[in-house]
């Protein structure tokens, strides 16, 4: 016999019948993500040139965007504490331009709130063009035009890689969301 | 994507002010990240043993991870190694032969050196490494390079130390912690260190330009000598660096010096020595301000 409504018993988050989503797993699933892709730069032994793009913060901006509502505005105070620990960056840089970032996109999504997903990229794209620079600037060392150009394939890159962070973040939602615990 | 309908925060007087409270809270997180920041820019040493602590607690999963980047690029050379493997092997003799000549004659060189110092005094104090340790991290995204060793102060490592692979000179330890330390590298662009030509008395300062080359900035002005291909060497000047330990080769001549590229990649390095500081005396003699050495 035909099933009448297929859904109703399974869906992409798992089976629905007495099953039930887990607040621990739904709460963690993203500021962990985060804090391990700012961890993961530290793996790459880099001598010549910064090339990794900064992992966090796409993580970040990929979770707000493709998410939005999630994050809480002041979200960039505590995982930016964390990167800055790790990315060789003087302690307050990741603070200040990550919160900056989480008040600027803020501020688009009042302006734009219905957008495709070529206006988030563009928007991440836009604010990893002053992120890069903005990080050199306030990292200690003497700015130079020479480090500038430098700074151009890590920028391309992030730019980029962007679309796959979205799609990731896509993923943990999923997992974020499915009905890990078993009712009754 | 569709707005969520947090945005709109409605006639409840709750939503209205965590909604606000959110906008404070983000406004006070960015300005006092801007704090901090200028405290860390101002007192590079006061806050930097939050990091320290910070990489102490990554060492168990850093030190692995370093481990096996290591056997893993043994492996891939090995392989790669196998194609070239006939025609290598004949040119490698070749060279074998002519090097085992040269270092004959070096040997040579060595005991008359070491004939000329007995004659003139001096002692020749071969330092031996603090400890030897992997480099086990880098700060790949970040414009300043900095690597970071699997050693601390628990190994003797200390401020200032000069380290070495051993093709030559890495950097310089910039901030330590119990089981890691962190390694300004010579590319980065706050790192300065005095040279000389390899083969002359030609002394330059080789400063890091923040995207993966040196600038050789010759001391005396005038014709510059320098050629590509000129091998520079650390000079000992300022204390910190043993003399004669390879640097950097002169890729591109400038007005007032070089650019070379550095001869010890730390990304192509697996263990790296950390050296003792060359002359204490002459670096806390720098350090001591003009007022107070000549006041006491």
């Amino acid at each position: 016999m035909d099933r009448f409504a297929p859904k109703s018993r399974s869906d992409a988050y798992g089976k629905r019948i007495n099953r039930s989503h887990s607040t621990a797993v739904a709460t963690v699933v993203p500021y962990l993500s985060i804090l391990i892709a700012s961890f993961l730069p530290v793996f790459f032994i880099a001598a010549a040139l910064p090339i990794v793009p900064p992992l966090g913060f796409l993580m970040l901006l990929a979770w707000r965007l493709v998410r939005p509502g999630l994050l809480p505005v002041w979200a960039g105070f505590p995982l930016g504490l964390f990167d800055d620990l790790f990315s060789g960056q003087p302690l307050g840089s990741a603070i200040l331009l990550w919160s900056a970032a989480m008040i600027v996109v803020e501020m688009v999504e009042t302006r734009f709130p219905w957008r495709s997903f070529a206006q988030d990229w563009f928007t991440a794209g836009l604010i990893l063009l002053v992120y890069v620079p903005a990080a050199m600037l306030v990292s200690g060392g003497e700015p130079t035009l020479a480090a500038l150009v430098a700074l151009g394939p890590q920028l391309v890159f992030s730019i980029l890689v962007f679309p796959l962070f979205a799609r990731l973040v896509a993923r943990l939602d999923r997992l974020r969301l499915t009905r890990w615990r078993t009712v009754g | 994507m569709a707005p969520t309908g947090q945005r709109r925060s409605s006639y409840s007087r709750k939503a209205q002010y965590s909604l606000f409270t959110g906008y404070i809270a983000a406004g006070a997180g960015a300005l006092v990240g801007a704090v901090l920041l200028g405290l860390s820019l101002w007192q590079p040493g006061f806050l930097s043993g939050l990091s320290g602590t910070a990489q102490d607690a990554a060492a168990p999963v850093t030190q692995p991870v370093a481990a096996a980047r290591t056997e893993s690029k043994g492996f891939i050379d090995a392989v790669r190694g196998y194609y070239r493997a006939g025609s290598q092997n004949a040119a490698l003799k070749r060279e074998m032969e002519l090097a085992r000549i040269r270092l004959a004659e070096a040997a040579a060189v060595k005991q008359e050196n070491r004939r000329l110092r007995g004659l003139l005094g001096l002692h020749e104090s071969e330092a031996r490494p603090v400890t030897i340790a992997r480099l086990v991290g880098a700060s790949a995204a970040s414009s300043r390079r900095f690597a970071y060793l699997g050693a601390g102060r628990s190994d003797g490592v200390a401020v200032g130390m000069p380290v070495r692979s051993p093709r030559g000179v890495v950097g310089r330890i910039l901030e330590v912690g119990n089981h890691s330390a962190r390694v300004l590298l010579l590319t980065d662009p706050e790192s300065v260190l005095p040279v000389r030509r390899a083969k002359d008395e030609v002394v330059a300062f080789a400063e890091g330009r923040g995207d993966g080359l040196i600038r050789i900035r010759l001391i005396n002005l005038g014709i510059n000598p320098l050629e590509p291909g000129d091998l520079f060497v650390t000079s000992g000047a300022g204390g910190y660096y043993q003399p004669g330990v390879a640097v950097a080769i002169a890729t591109e001549i400038t007005d007032d010096g070089a650019l070379a590229r550095i001869v010890s990649d730390p990304a192509a390095t697996d263990y790296v020595a950390v050296l003792p500081i060359f002359e204490p005396e002459a670096v806390t003699g720098a350090d001591t301000p003009i007022e107070r050495e000549l006041g006491e």
